[in-house]
């Protein structure tokens, strides 16, 4: 059972606590999107097996999303951000590549 | 035969005799006792049958280890099932039943399975066997396979007891007190953090108090005294005996189940432990030697031999054959010797074994046959005797020496899972034979450093000072620390052990079929060899196929075993061929003590309405919606359902109706963007709404899918408030969350569920706008209050808003009040409508009620793949917007077609209920030979209204096939003739909306 830290009340949570939400940073197409854009946007999922970007909710807590970096293989966290931040600071960014040099994640990814 | 020796026994107390019976037979122990070890007292070697040959089976562990064991303890509702015997602790008075025989244990009509079908069921059998012909299946095979699955009785009646839970936070979690896990325990509480100690067993030390090696200069047992009266002393430090570390889970979670003494409290109690650092001192399990016969009651691992003597004073006989490829048995072979009892041959697999422990018995001069091996144990119900033969042949006998038990050991597998649980990875020992942790792949904690630090056995050492050096380093590096000073031990050096998976070497198929690896599942050499040869390659695959390794025993004594004859079979080394996935819990847990005290009212809470007491004394029946409870129908002294829900029909049609409707969602929606907002999670336009109107709006998902529906209305200026169903309020509220949160979380926008904040009435009927003028206050006339308006205000002395909604087609006003004021509302109304015969109406009538009108149900009409077009409800679909959510999803080419299944009525021309969910039978079939459909069921009920059965439908093209009739399927018999109408069946004008 994982447990996160939210970044809004600062409460380190329990996974009963929270309720996943899937993939982070996914941009929203709407009307007057292609095909292929939507189906991404619905659809296309990374499946990444290492660092991974997720929506949390402390749902029987504060009630506020969150977004966590998380090792999908060794669940190890890197850090957790607010669901208002578009992308991940960039040193949240520098931790991961210092644990997981030449990591990718969709447009996002360290140095080799 | 086994029994009771006149000395030894340093955990019984021989001054209280306590009385049990086994399968009905009387029998006596001693306090102290295990069930196992006061069977074997009793002479009791036969505990069970085997599960696929009904076999005899005897002990063949002393603890949570052992396979056969297995009993049903307890009788009536605290009957339990599958209860191992070795760690059952004797109580006076105590039952138990053995398990898998009939019609009992010495007679087994099942042990024809052995005798005659045993080579008709091997590996994968269940596959093999029970394929065809098809019309055995549910003569022959299911009730075959009905009757031997699974072991033990399920419990009868509701369980008494109690069970509760404790949640705590700890430093470092230290699984295991034998001496590594007193050892680890002493280093990490040097540092004051907070440090808990769980043992399995009832006493501190191990191994370690059989085996009696020296620690610092002194007895083994002095040494752990002091070490727990130490840890006993600080205050940062817990100890639990009797508790089992059954799990490790992600970010060093951890369960454990502790047994608690019978003194009325709770029976069992359940860990929910935060460790941040987990200490695995969980020890070893012997392995059995794979010869033929080696299930034959009287064999037994040699530590377990040792443990019943020491422990319990017991003897498993008096003329004990030893087997080893190790020098650990020979401590068996010396106990049993010095005990007075008689071991005529050590038989060695190894050609020169040449340890202290063999000189010390070559000295006492028990025979050594070095490189011999066992061809076949004798005896059938009890060992009579073992045939020797040359370990590196086929197993021609040399000599049969009389015996009538055996002492086997193929050396010690560390129990590794409590590392691998969280996917801590092994890497292979060759010099050992032993899967051991690797560091390198440790499991990880959220800070991405190993957080399970394995100690002593786990870690492979087997030699005391090396237990206490790995069990101190462990301990101290849990902390970051470096390791203290170590203790001294001794204990007799030891010669290397010799790998030996299968005796004699040189076994030909009709011996490896008597050799067994798995003793509970019944899983032998040949069984495994099978399946090699079938292409079963995986450990994993062949686990399953020939069922080593499952069910309560999880393999404990068997997988390595089984793995090593797989990898021979493969030719492929051990560590390529891997382990299976170690899976918690470790022995099996009761559902009672996961469950603890959330059972009954306290496993869910139930939601009630403040008129929820009313219903109950008005004879509701209940409808459970999500969490809350709504009155179904409310059944006067003699009704059935069906004659209430026709009443209550027939009451809201032709004169007046009340529903507590409390329960739908209510969501506000306020801010200078709310509307825009709104405009979003809507397909129709909500910012234009003015202020005292109501309108039905529906929600899509980005899927373009209907999610809910309901009435929103707007208060003021920058507030709106969302009706929401039942069962959405909650999924409503955070799917707005979602969005304003994650999306656009620049807008000003707060919602809030204000659900239980007020009661909310239904009177409906045409008699609805009298009753509440009745009451007074408000003005409620056609043109002071035109349909889809709400009023606030003081109606009859309540806080009141009004709604003209309805859900019924007919004059209907919704009142919502304070919730404390509901109760006092709803009685105020049934007083009033009292001269036109106001009826209570519950959620079946409003289904009713709304299917006579078509209107539709989220739930009923939807199911996750429906669009709001389907449904006729396009008008509710702004084609104005540039954007809702869906809005893209619904211009997809599949979401316009033509050919989607839109929502029609549907009248059985026999007027019967049509079958609820069935399908519109289409034309032909399709690739696999079943018939086309082409549209369901969705909605069906009997109309009190129109005196037969109505119902929804979404039909392929539906709309443009008005008239037509089609066949709808019917489980019960011939497909059901029905006419596709239109939806509205009540009237189609809406003139009685009006009153």
């Amino acid at each position: 059972m994982l447990t996160l830290t939210c970044p809004h009340c600062g409460v380190q949570a329990d996974e009963t606590e929270l309720s996943a939400g899937g993939e982070a940073h996914l941009k929203r197409f709407g009307p007057g999107s292609s095909e292929e854009e939507l189906e991404g946007y619905l659809f296309a999922r990374e499946n990444p097996k290492g660092p991974h970007f997720e929506r949390w909710r402390h749902a029987y807590g504060c009630g506020k999303w969150f977004l966590a970096a998380r090792d999908t293989a060794t669940n190890q966290v890197f850090g957790t951000y607010p669901a208002s931040e578009a992308q991940p600071a960039d040193t949240l960014r520098d931790l991961v590549t210092a644990s997981r040099p030449g990591w990718m994640w969709r447009d996002f990814g360290g140095e080799a | 035969m086994s029994t009771r020796l006149s000395r030894g026994g340093r955990l019984i107390d021989r001054t209280r005799p306590l009385r049990f019976t086994f399968d009905g037979h009387r029998y006596q122990g001693f306090a102290g006792d295990t069930l196992a070890s006061a069977l074997l007292a009793n002479g009791q070697m036969l505990v069970g049958r085997s599960f696929k040959y009904h076999r005899p089976r005897g002990l063949v562990a002393s603890g949570h280890e052992e396979p056969n064991g297995l009993v049903n303890l307890g009788a009536g509702e605290r009957m339990e099932p599958n209860h191992r015997a070795t760690v059952t602790p004797l109580r006076d008075g105590l039952t138990a039943l053995s398990q898998n025989r009939f019609p009992n244990l010495d007679l087994d009509v099942g042990a024809v399975n052995d005798t005659l079908l045993a080579r008709f069921i091997p590996a994968g059998f269940y596959y093999k066997t029970f394929m065809w012909p098809r019309a055995f299946w549910k003569h022959v095979y299911e009730p075959f396979i009905r009757r031997s699955a699974g072991l033990g009785r399920v419990p009868e009646g509701r369980d008494p007891d109690t069970y509760e839970h404790f949640n705590v936070h700890v430093d470092v979690l230290i699984a295991g007190g034998g001496v590594a896990g007193l050892a680890a325990a002493l280093a990490a509480a040097r540092s004051g953090k907070r440090v808990l100690v769980l043992e399995q067993n009832g006493w501190w030390g191990g191994r370690a108090v059989i085996d009696d090696p020296e620690i610092d200069g002194t007895p083994a047992g002095y040494w752990i005294d002091q070490a727990v009266r130490t840890l006993e002393a600080l205050p940062n430090v817990r100890l639990r005996l009797n508790t089992q570390v059954s799990g490790v889970h992600d970010h060093g979670y951890v369960l454990a189940c502790e047994h608690l003494a019978e003194n009325g409290g709770p029976r069992q109690r359940l860990w929910r432990i935060r460790a941040g650092r987990v200490v695995a001192a969980n020890g070893a399990i012997e392995r059995p030697i794979a010869f033929a016969g080696n299930d034959v009651p009287g064999v037994m691992l040699a530590s377990a031999m040792r443990d019943y003597l020491v422990n319990w004073g017991v003897s498993v006989g008096d003329r004990v054959v030893v087997v080893t490829n190790n020098d650990d048995a020979y401590r068996t072979a010396l106990a049993l010797h010095r005990a007075g009892l008689i071991v005529p041959v050590i038989v060695d697999a190894r050609s020169r074994p040449d340890g202290e422990l063999v000189r010390q018995a070559r000295d006492l001069g028990l025979r050594i046959e070095a490189g011999r091996g066992i061809a076949k144990v004798t005896g059938r119900r009890s060992v009579t005797g073992v045939k020797l033969c040359a370990l590196a042949g086929e197993g021609a006998a040399i000599e049969e020496i009389p015996c009538d038990a055996v002492a086997m050991s193929g050396g010690w597998t560390p129990s590794v899972h409590l590392w691998s649980h969280c996917g801590g990875g092994l890497t292979w020992d060759d010099a050992r034979a032993m899967f051991l942790p690797d560091p390198r792949r440790a499991p990880r904690g959220p800070d991405g450093q190993a957080f399970v630090h394995p100690a002593g056995s786990v870690e492979g050492e087997l030699r005391t000072g090396a237990v206490i050096a790995s069990g101190a380093r462990a301990g101290a590096a849990a902390l970051g620390e470096e390791a203290p000073a170590t203790v001294s031990a001794h204990d007799a050096e030891e010669g290397p052990l010799l790998p030996v998976w299968v005796m004699p070497q040189g076994a030909k198929t009709a011996l490896k079929r008597k050799m067994w690896l798995d003793f509970q599942n019944d899983v032998k050499v040949s069984d495994v060899e099978l399946a090699a040869r079938e292409g079963f390659q995986s450990v994993e695959h062949t686990k399953r196929y020939t069922t080593l390794g499952m069910a309560t025993d999880q393999g404990k004594t068997s997988n390595l075993n089984g793995l090593a004859v797989l990898s021979s079979a493969l030719h492929v080394p051990i560590p390529q061929v891997g382990t299976t996935t170690f899976r918690p819990p470790y022995t099996p847990i009761t559902f009672g003590t996961l469950a603890g005290v959330a059972r009954e009212s306290l496993f869910q809470p139930v939601r009630r309405t403040a008129i929820h007491e009313w219903h109950q004394r008005h004879g509701a029946t209940w409808e459970p919606v999500g969490l809350w409870r709504r009155p179904f129908a409310y059944l006067r002294p003699g009704e059935d359902v069906h004659a209430a829900v026709t009443r209550e029909v027939l009451a809201v049609r032709n004169g007046v109706g009340l529903l507590d409707a409390s329960t739908l969602g209510k969501i506000v929606v306020k801010g200078p963007d709310a509307g825009r907002f709104l405009d979003m999670m809507y397909t129709g336009v909500m910012s234009t709404l003015p202020i005292g109107k109501c309108r039905y709006g529906i929600m899509c998902s980005e899927n373009g899918f209907l999610i809910d529906d309901g009435v929103v209305i707007r208060l003021s200026e920058d507030t709106w408030l969302c009706h929401t169903t039942t069962g959405g309020a909650d999924r409503i509220h955070a799917h707005m969350e979602d969005w304003l949160q994650t999306e656009w979380h620049q807008w000003k926008v707060y919602t809030a569920n204000l659900t239980e904040e007020w009661t909310q009435i239904a009177v409906a009927g045409p008699r609805a706008r009298e009753v509440l003028a009745k009451l007074g206050g408000i003005d409620l006339s056609r043109e002071a209050l035109p349909f889809m308006t709400f009023v606030e205000g003081q109606l009859g002395g309540f806080d009141a808003r009004v709604h003209r909604i309805s859900f019924s087609g007919e004059l209907s006003y919704e009142v919502a009040v304070p919730a404390n004021q509901g109760l006092a509302l709803w009685e105020a109304l049934m007083q009033a409508g009292a001269e036109w015969g106001i009826t209570p109406y519950g959620t079946e009538a409003m289904h009713v009620l709304r299917a006579e009108k078509g209107y539709i149900m989220i739930g009923e009409e939807t199911d996750g793949t429906v669009i709001p077009q389907d449904l006729g409800l396009g008008w509710a679909i702004s084609k104005k917007k540039a954007d809702y959510l869906g809005k893209r999803a619904q211009e997809r080419s599949f979401m316009s077609s033509p050919d989607r299944w839109k929502l029609v009525g549907l009248e059985s021309l026999d007027k019967s209920v049509l079958p609820e969910g069935a399908y519109v039978i289409g034309q032909g079939r399709n690739a696999n030979g079943q018939r086309n459909t082409e549209g369901r069921v969705t909605s069906t009920y009997f109309s009190p209204t129109f005196d037969r059965g109505i119902a929804m439908a979404i039909i392929e093209k539906g709309p443009e096939r008005m008239g037509q009739v089609v066949q709808v399927s019917n489980r019960a018999g011939q497909p059901i003739a029905a006419r596709i109408v239109d939806p509205v069946l009540y009237d189609k004008s809406g003139e009685k909306l009006n009153g």
